[in-house]
């Protein structure tokens, strides 16, 4: 806690920390001073020039964004000039944007666009700059049109941080522009933190919502959703319902109603992975085979890693992610259950993720000739597609998902926050070590938490694990670095690429700052906190998985582990 | 160490780069602030079109330039010194340079072409290898600069005078560029509280035709007549002679627009849109004043640094003083 400071904002006193910057202070006394380029996961830019404000005594105006408080500053938000300042600019930067609101995937839930209509201008009083600008498709996970971006250059920013670096300024007919890096060491990995940080609709996820009703209106085909552990505590939020609210139970009773065949959840195969995935460990650890084993069900890190980093290849576990597993077990030994033709089936993977749109391009993970998975759709699409239906999401009664993929354990739905996956593996390697007994301690919280490094050693009885948990591909960099210097320094770890885990994925809706995942990620462990089982082990659905189907290497095998290769620039 | 920046506040010596900071005061702060790794940069940008005095001295009075670095190194502890050059004098002069800076801890870096670049923060970021953008300040480069660290930045011709001053060899002079339609184009070392009258007397230079002038620099200096002629010359020292009769004012105004768009670095709306539509308008030459006010007024009082602060002075002046309504 740093020193108290007085400061008058608008005529009225308050408090705020030394420190703190004027914007900080103010929103959190539900001050409003309108913003654009900036974003609480990014140092303040002061670009957009909207967040101005005068202070007492000193000449000219200054960016709240990036001004720290001092003892006794005497503030004014708003004035005749400011507010002609403001329109101004809002007016030039609508005048470089090319507004197509009406086709725009952010349609007018656009922070650009919400700006306008408060400070009210003329979004027509400068003919549009960037008309005819390119547009660029990075895989098939992110689209950037050039056209919309207003070059606050937070995607630059963030792609930087993410330790990737793809996106690159460049100069252009005298202007310096946001490119797709040229540069041959350089690629996209899909993470889609471009698009979550982007305050227009120039990055965004490309759009599989037309696609996918289309299948729907297809009478020939039986359409299948599976839903992620993490988009279920943050749909709620497009619909302007509580952060982390757990809304599965109203994905459901949406999805049927717009004609899914089936609604199941990816839980359930989270599971499996952990079952599979924690056996995997086991068996590298007392046979002395490649370790630190790093988990692989985040696609955005397994393409930074056949790209960036291809001497780890032989590090990542082999097992698949659950939403692969889950496509390929209802193609499989759901279709024959139920007698449908798998040729028939299409799965459709709602997921917070855009690297999830890539994952399901891979033939290696075909079963039988099919891709486990036809479609993906952002939380953000399923958003729209329930709105295009307008269904009226908030007042749906919840409903069950179908068997046999209704009921994960707990350890499957904490897979959407930063340390779940590794919790749910450390759950049952215990279990296995105990041979099988009940667990005294279920909950691992030294795992949990927005820490982006967090580094624990489990003591397993016979066993000590030396973990690493990450998130953010920066840091997973970093942990590399850390890692070729000591190969033995851990045996276990987790990388997911987005901040706080899936839960603050490239496919999240917008805002997300680090507020807004805690919430989202407290929802999944209340969830777990609740459930009867909390091992998946112990999962009566798993007990019949691998009881009736999942029965020797080489089905599991086809179903539930795959092989990587080092990649070449594709974008 | 006091005894230089003592004889720096006597002289009155200020910042010549087009800033006029006292330079006294600029060393004590440096000196004084805290950090144990400190730098010294030497500008040599030379950035703003129609002056040319710092190419000049460096041509002229190259040791003294270095020997004045050197005597800024020591007065505010600094173990390690910039000599930041446009690349035209980077390659003109390196050879040369080199020479001279062996074993003194001074190193190149060549400026990459634009206006911008030229920026004290800006220069810090692009020797960090960071982006072509401005800083926020507060802090000052003073306080934290290049690296995070106290950092002196001075003009090339201030750190001449500098060593002048440590010599006693400093007589109140600067270095006045004068171009444009005169008689007698070039460098002048003159008293510096002259006015613009007797500087064009003194080197021949005043016109006998209707003109008007830029001075202080050939982008964002004022549009001065020819019965404003009792002002000093401020900013960077340049006098620019402009016939009335034979200058198309809209020509000129366009001239200007694309040195900015070409040279700042697109960070900040006023000065990246702000100039292209005030550009947009000059060429349909039918424009309301208003219109021009608003981007003006934009500019000065939005912009995220110097350079679109700076921008709309020209065109103001021209407009208000030379354009017929």
């Amino acid at each position: 806690m740093g020193k108290e400071i007085k400061i008058k904002i608008n005529g009225q006193e308050y408090l705020g920390q030394e420190g703190e910057t004027i914007l900080q202070v103010a929103r959190k006394n539900s001050i409003k001073i309108p913003t654009l380029c900036e974003h609480s996961d990014l140092e303040p830019k002061a670009s957009c020039r909207l967040c101005l404000v005068a202070i007492e005594g000193r000449r000219g105006f200054f960016t709240s964004c990036s001004t720290i408080i001092e003892e006794g500053m005497n503030i004014s938000t708003d004035s005749e000039e400011i507010s002609n300042l403001r329109k101004t600019n809002l007016e030039l930067l609508f005048a470089q944007h090319v507004e197509r609101c009406d086709s725009c995937v952010r349609g007018f839930n656009c922070h650009l666009f919400k700006l306008a209509k408060e400070i009210g201008i003329d979004l027509k009083r400068y003919e549009d700059r960037k008309l005819g600008y390119p547009r660029y498709r990075f895989g098939p996970s992110i689209c950037f049109d050039a056209s919309k971006c207003i070059d606050c250059r937070n995607c630059v920013e963030m792609c930087e941080k993410q330790g990737v670096g793809f996106l690159d300024l460049e100069s252009h007919k005298s202007f310096i522009e946001v490119i797709p890096s040229k540069n041959p060491q350089r690629d996209c990995v899909y993470c889609g933190q471009c698009a979550l940080h982007c305050p227009t609709g120039a990055l965004t996820e490309i759009d599989s919502v037309a696609d996918v009703e289309a299948e729907l209106q297809n009478k020939d085909k039986y359409v299948v959703f599976q839903i992620a552990p993490s988009t279920r505590t943050t749909l709620g939020e497009e619909f302007g319902m509580p952060y982390g609210t757990n809304v599965l139970g109203k994905i459901f009773a949406g999805l049927r109603k717009i004609g899914a065949a089936k609604v199941f959840d990816v839980s359930v195969a989270a599971d499996v992975t952990t079952i599979e995935e924690a056996g995997e460990l086991i068996e590298r650890i007392t046979q002395k085979k490649t370790l630190p084993m790093f988990t692989s069900c985040c696609p955005a890190w397994v393409k930074y890693v056949e790209f960036y980093a291809p001497e780890f290849i032989p590090n990542l576990t082999t097992v698949r992610s659950p939403q692969m597993i889950l496509g390929g077990l209802s193609k499989t030994y759901f279709a024959k259950k139920d007698k449908i033709d798998p040729a028939k089936i299409v799965v459709v993977s709602i997921m917070p993720c855009t690297a999830k749109k890539y994952e399901i391009t891979l033939k290696k993970f075909d079963v039988d000739g099919l891709p486990p998975i036809d479609y993906v759709l952002t939380t953000r699409e399923l958003a729209r597609l329930f709105k295009k239906h307008k269904i009226d999401f908030v007042n749906l009664e919840s409903e069950e998902g179908d068997t046999p993929w209704d009921e994960p354990t707990g350890a499957g739905v904490i897979y959407g926050a930063s340390g779940g996956v590794t919790e749910s593996a450390i759950r049952t390697a215990v279990y296995k070590l105990s041979g099988g007994k009940k667990l005294e301690q279920i909950e691992f919280k030294n795992l949990r938490g927005m820490e982006r490094t967090k580094e624990v050693i489990l003591d397993l009885g016979e066993v000590k694990l030396k973990v690493a948990i990450v998130n953010g591909l920066g840091n997973a960099k970093k942990l590399l670095e850390v890692v070729r210097a000591d190969p033995t320094r851990y045996d276990y770890i987790e990388v997911m690429a987005c901040y706080g885990g899936c839960i603050g994925g490239g496919g999240q809706p917008l805002p997300t700052t680090e507020e807004i995942r805690k919430l989202r990620a407290q929802g999944l462990y209340n969830i777990d906190d609740v459930k009867n089982t909390r091992v998946a082990d112990e999962s009566p659905i798993m007990e019949k998985l691998y009881k009736e189907f999942l029965t020797n290497e080489e089905i599991r095998h086809k179903i539930c582990h795959t092989h990587y290769s080092q990649k070449q620039k594709e974008n | 160490m006091n005894d230089i920046i003592e004889k720096l506040k006597q002289s009155n010596l200020t910042g010549r780069g087009g800033a006029g900071f006292p330079t006294g005061l600029k060393w004590e702060s440096v000196a004084k602030a805290e950090g144990s790794k400190k730098y010294v940069i030497c500008n040599a940008s030379e950035g703003e079109p129609n002056v040319f005095k710092d190419g000049f001295i460096l041509e002229n009075y190259m040791e003294e330039v270095i020997k004045g670095m050197v005597l800024a190194m020591e007065t505010i502890g600094a173990s390690e010194a910039y000599l930041y050059l446009n690349p035209d004098y980077f390659e003109k002069y390196k050879e040369k340079l080199e020479n001279l800076i062996t074993g003194k801890n001074i190193k190149l870096f060549k400026k990459p072409h634009y206006y911008i670049a030229g920026e004290e923060t800006v220069i810090c970021n692009l020797i960090e290898g960071k982006k072509m953008e401005p800083r926020q300040r507060p802090p000052f480069i003073s306080a934290s600069g290049l690296f995070g660290c106290p950092t002196l930045m001075n003009n090339v011709e201030t750190f001449y005078y500098a060593y002048k001053i440590s010599q006693g060899e400093y007589n109140g002079t600067r270095f006045y560029s004068i171009n444009g339609e005169v008689k007698n184009k070039g460098v002048y070392e003159l008293p510096e509280n002259l006015t613009i009258k007797e500087v064009l007397t003194q080197t021949n230079n005043v016109p006998d035709f209707d003109f008007f002038m830029q001075v202080g620099g050939g982008a964002v200096g004022e549009i001065l007549l020819g019965d404003e002629l009792d002002k000093q010359a401020k900013g960077a020292a340049s006098i620019t002679i402009y016939n009335k009769q034979s200058t198309d004012p809209y020509n000129l105004m366009e001239n200007w627009a694309n040195f900015f768009l070409e040279g700042n670095c697109d960070k900040c709306v006023p000065c990246r849109e702000g100039i292209y539509r005030l550009k947009q308008l000059i060429l349909q030459k039918n424009f309301k004043k208003q219109e021009l006010e608003t981007l003006f007024n934009t500019l000065e009082k939005a912009s995220f640094c110097a350079l679109g602060r700076g921008a709309a002075t020209p065109f103001r002046g021209l407009v208000n003083k030379v354009l017929p309504d």
